[in-house]
């Protein structure tokens, strides 16, 4: 039995085969509608988000299964102190597996290790969320065809953006992918990334703190929030918060295939003037997102075609 | 007992001075009932001073709690007199309740009865970082 706790539990290879399913379900959506009929998956978000559970919950019943769970901690029974193993033995017993989102870090590590059933990390606080990264790895394959000879462009919080560190790493094991690293200088990637991954496989980066100069040379701008809690006073967060908006007007340095990507929800570093631009993606990928979690489901489910 | 000598039991050599009774907690020695002796700042060729203990016992000891705390220690297992092996010590890839982590988001801090899993993540630097949310020890 497998789990889906890192996006690094997967191989390469796995990627790619994932990759290649949710291609067929989008192509082939029938085929694929009562693959998992009689099959349970349990939604158990310990913390709220509406976009993500809706996502898994869409992915199975499009594939003929059925679902359940809750939507926040208040909701379950750790409310009333039950731990989070107790929750997934129980639980266990009624589902064949569980997408499971939480506050706390390792928390779906911790499930997976007593749990009967096929864990999926949904989330665990700001440590992990490996279908987001597979959601991503899709877009960039189905918009610009390949996922090699790459220039990626990463923008808005690069030191606490999950997403972007989990990305950075998936995509550092396909052959001439580079990077420009767009961050104010008190949110640029932290070193785990940049010595352990980007030093270590002797990858090509630059950091920057501004996007006209280099959007040119992006075929992938993912932008991400630069939230207000992570500045000391007010006055930086407005600064740099306009910096790294994107608008129609920084639209004009980028390239006319550049595909603009971003996790959602997002706040106001994407003008909505650029949704209409067709290089603009992030709509698409939330439809990948679910055809994604389509696959792992199958997957993990060891239900073949 | 004879701090000079024991038959039967476990020396520690080579603890680094001052450390001896560090050592002592953290492998519940406090919790034995039979001799045991603490020699601190021994002359020592190697390392100027050293400490020393000497467990008047058959005991196993927790060897990668030894190992993480100070890989260069020396464990001699003493019979009837005699040194009967050296163990020479290394990092252990695991440790499992040695130490905690201190990371408030990690789940560790909320979960009951929860072990406390840490993993030797770069040998050379002797980084160990928690299982569950991959901070490191410090
Ligand atoms: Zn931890």
């Amino acid at each position: 039995m497998r789990h889906l706790i890192e996006i690094g539990d997967l191989s390469v290879e796995e990627i790619g085969e994932l990759i290649e399913t949710a291609n067929d379900m989008i192509a082939n959506p029938d085929y694929y509608n009562e693959i998992c009929k009689g099959k349970k998956l349990a939604t158990l978000f310990f913390e709220p988000s509406t976009r993500t559970r809706l996502s898994f919950e869409a992915a199975m019943l499009d594939l003929g299964g059925s679902v359940l769970g809750f939507s926040s901690a208040e909701s379950s029974s750790t409310a009333k102190g039950e731990s989070v193993t107790d929750t997934v033995r129980t639980v266990g017993c009624y589902v064949d597996i569980i997408a499971m989102r939480h506050p706390k870090e390792g928390a779906p590590l911790l499930a997976s290790m007593s749990s009967e059933v096929p864990i999926i990390n949904a989330g665990d606080g700001g440590h992990s969320h490996p279908t987001q990264t597979l959601t991503d790895l899709l877009t960039i394959k189905r918009e610009k065809g390949r996922l090699d000879n790459l220039t990626i462009a990463l923008c808005g919080d690069l030191m606490f953006g999950r997403t972007v560190h989990s990305l950075i790493a998936a995509m550092s094991c396909y052959e001439n992918v580079k990077f420009i690293l767009i961050s104010p200088e008190e949110l640029r990637i932290p070193d785990y990334i940049r010595v352990g991954i980007l030093q270590k496989k002797k990858l090509e980066w630059v950091e920057t703190d501004e996007m006209e100069s280099v959007l040119g040379k992006a075929d992938i701008l993912y932008m991400t929030r630069v939230q207000r809690e992570r500045f000391f006073n007010e006055a930086d967060y407005l600064r740099l918060r306009d910096t790294f908006i994107l608008d129609t007007k920084k639209m004009e340095y980028a390239k006319p295939d550049t595909i603009i990507m971003h996790p959602l929800p997002r706040v106001n570093e994407i003008s909505p003037k650029v949704d209409s631009d067709e290089r603009a993606c992030y709509f698409k990928q939330v439809k990948y997102g679910k055809f994604i979690r389509m696959a792992l489901i199958m997957k993990l489910l060891e239900v073949s075609k | 007992m004879n701090v000079d000598e024991i038959k039967t039991g476990v020396v520690l050599d080579h603890i680094k001075a001052g450390k001896s009774m560090e050592l002592y907690h953290y492998l519940n020695l406090d919790q034995m009932d039979c001799c045991i002796a603490i020699i601190k700042n021994v002359k020592s060729n190697k390392l100027g001073k050293k400490d020393i203990i000497k467990i008047d016992a058959e005991i196993d000891l927790d060897l990668d709690v030894l190992g993480y705390l100070d890989p260069n220690i020396t464990v001699n297992i003493v019979k009837d007199g005699k040194v009967l092996e050296k163990k020479k010590l290394k990092l252990p890839t695991d440790l499992r309740n040695v130490i905690k982590c201190k990371n408030p988001r990690c789940i560790t801090s909320s979960e009951r009865e929860i072990d406390h899993l840490f993993r030797l993540t770069s040998p050379e630097e002797g980084i160990y970082r928690c299982v569950y949310c991959e901070t490191e020890s410090k």
